[in-house]
């Protein structure tokens, strides 16, 4: 064994930290006001919507890719609007595997988020009012603030959710080298031609990385300490 | 000039509120627990939201029918029961919270004003909140409110989460504020240790509705109000500090219809002070007592009488054109001495609390 990783290895790695990076940030960016609204909402919405949110931690990837796939097809209302706005079709694409990521790893970061947002004592946001403060104001410089631990939880449950992604990948992005292999189907084909070495490798980091974004989430964040 | 009228009903509580405040001073919102001091303080601070309500402050209309502006726009400050300073801030941030977020023009108050005035110097350059006292919290949290130079400042007990140390340690800080600052402030409380010492004017709330309304001692001197019912009912009387008697360590304290001697008091002459009189310390005799270990003998005219349980009787007087007093004596007494109304009197006083 010359090297560890072979060039589409790396290529594979390169192409899961680019996806995970974009769709971590898409997910921050969509899941904070759900998660907000979530939290904060009396409307009877709030049910369903909260439910739809969830379904992905239930759901088979198979499932949800399936359905994202006919969604996104010539037929499909997302593969229509896509067309008309010339974007051409979103399978098998890098784009097609950001939108089917973000859809499957809403959950982790809106949830995180939601419970942080509800345990923000009703009174700070009130206190934040009568100090002159707008929501959008009281929004950014109280309630984000308060909600750091949730925030960092979603960032990185989000960010290793799809990292470690495997059969809505399959589904949505098929096998492409550069577009969208990423490392988790890397990993399939090693263990297809019978490369377990190959495999190991690549296996033993995705093993390394997850647990050390765990042990980072577990050790500083403070909403895991006993105040 | 403030005016209120809120029509609020849940399932178990209304607030049915119609009513005129002064513009200035301090207005305490007296009542017991579940009266609504606190859902009207909220109601005019627009922190609870009426479908029918009409708020003027000053000049300006908060609430009116389908209008209501939301709280953020109100030039209010508003003190909650618990300090609620923000956890992620340090303590000057926490005061300079609102104070960023009002135009220049409008900063009447300024930081260093505010942290002499509390006392707050020690306290500003700490970086957690969070591990204050409640004292200490609580006086950051009512300057974090005067630096927002509010027109009405809302106080909803702010000293009643605090223990008995803490609330002795705050309570001269909002007297300050009263003789200091010319901010109109809306003050909740169910204590009437906290009324004497800071009201000038009295609200008294009864599930959901105002029963009364006026200056201190008209309010609390009235026979028909649940609070001439009170253990510790009793009148305040706004006395200036006279003269000193050295040799027995006294004070006398003048007011127009008398003066009272006091253990002595270490203000400077001429200053005011507030000393409380409780009705069940204030005896009735027809003639002047020359031999009584009783040295405060004021001349009274008694004008009004209400019967106080099966043996005792509340008895109305007025010391001068000012003051009243309050005496709560036997019914016994009352029928022996042959007490009525329109007659003069001689009211002993066995003893004043000085409130401030």
């Amino acid at each position: 064994m010359e090297s560890a990783f072979t060039t589409a290895d790396l290529s594979a790695i390169w192409l899961t930290i680019k996806l995970s990076t974009v769709v971590t940030v898409i997910l921050l960016l969509v899941g904070t006001p759900i998660a907000w609204w979530l939290a904060r909402t009396r409307c009877w919405w709030k049910g369903p919507v909260g439910a739809v949110v969830a379904l992905p931690i239930v759901l088979p990837p198979t499932v949800i890719g399936f359905y994202l796939l006919v969604a996104m097809g010539p037929g499909g209302p997302l593969g229509q609007l896509t067309q008309s706005l010339g974007l051409g079709l979103l399978p098998f694409s890098f784009a097609g595997l950001v939108v089917a990521s973000v859809f499957y790893s809403l959950p982790f970061v809106v949830q995180p988020l939601q419970n942080a947002f509800e345990s923000i004592p009703e009174r700070a946001l009130e206190t934040a009012a009568t100090l002159r403060a707008s929501a959008l104001d009281t929004f950014f410089s109280v309630a984000l603030p308060l909600a750091k631990p949730g925030l960092l939880t979603a960032t990185v449950l989000g960010f290793a959710h799809t990292v470690g992604e495997f059969g809505v990948v399959l589904m949505i992005g098929g096998n492409i080298p550069d577009q969208t292999r990423v490392v988790s189907v890397q990993i399939y084909d090693h263990v297809e031609a019978m490369e377990y070495a190959q495999a190991h490798w690549l296996s033993a980091a995705m093993v390394v990385f997850s647990f050390v974004a765990l042990l980072l989430l577990y050790t500083f964040n403070p909403s895991g300490k006993r105040k | 000039m403030i005016y209120a009228r809120f029509d609020l009903a849940y399932l178990s509580f209304a607030l049915h509120v119609d009513m005129q405040l002064p513009a200035r001073g301090i207005t305490v919102l007296f009542g017991p627990s579940g009266s609504g001091k606190t859902t009207l303080l909220r109601c005019i601070a627009g922190l609870e939201r009426t479908a029918s309500g009409l708020l003027r402050v000053h000049d300006e209309v908060w609430q009116d029918g389908a209008k209501f502006m939301p709280v953020h726009r109100r030039r209010l400050g508003y003190v909650f029961q618990e300090a609620s300073l923000f956890p992620h801030l340090s303590v000057r941030r926490n005061l300079e919270y609102g104070l960023q977020r009002i135009p220049a023009a409008e900063r009447k108050v300024q930081l260093e004003q505010v942290v002499e005035w509390l006392g707050l110097s020690k306290l500003i350059d700490r970086k957690d909140p969070d591990g204050l006292s409640g004292g200490e919290r609580q006086r950051i949290a009512i300057g974090r409110a005067l630096l927002t130079s509010p027109r009405l400042l809302l106080m909803d007990e702010p000293v009643s989460a605090l223990d008995a140390a803490s609330k002795q340690e705050i309570l001269p800080y909002l007297e300050r504020l009263h003789s200091e600052l010319d901010i109109p402030v809306i003050y909740v409380s169910h204590a009437l240790d906290e009324v004497v010492r800071l009201a000038d004017h009295l609200v008294l709330l009864e599930q959901g509705r105002v029963i009364a309304s006026g200056a201190l001692n008209d309010t609390l001197s009235r026979l028909d109000l649940p609070t001439a019912h009170l253990d510790d009912a009793g009148t305040v009387i706004a006395a200036k500090v006279g003269m000193h008697d050295e040799d027995y360590h006294l004070t006398r304290l003048d007011f127009p219809g008398g003066s009272l001697w006091v253990s002595k008091v270490e203000r400077e002459d001429g200053s005011m002070v507030r000393a409380r009189v409780l009705a069940r310390d204030v005896s009735i005799a027809m003639t002047a007592p020359k031999d009584s270990s009783i040295s405060n003998i004021l001349t009274a005219r008694i004008v009004g009488m209400q019967d106080e349980g099966p043996d005792k009787v509340n008895v109305r007087m007025t010391l001068g054109d000012e003051h009243v007093l309050l005496a709560r004596i036997t019914r016994r007494s009352r029928d022996q001495l042959g007490l009525a109304e329109g007659m003069d009197v001689f009211a002993q006083v066995k003893s004043v609390v000085l409130t401030a």
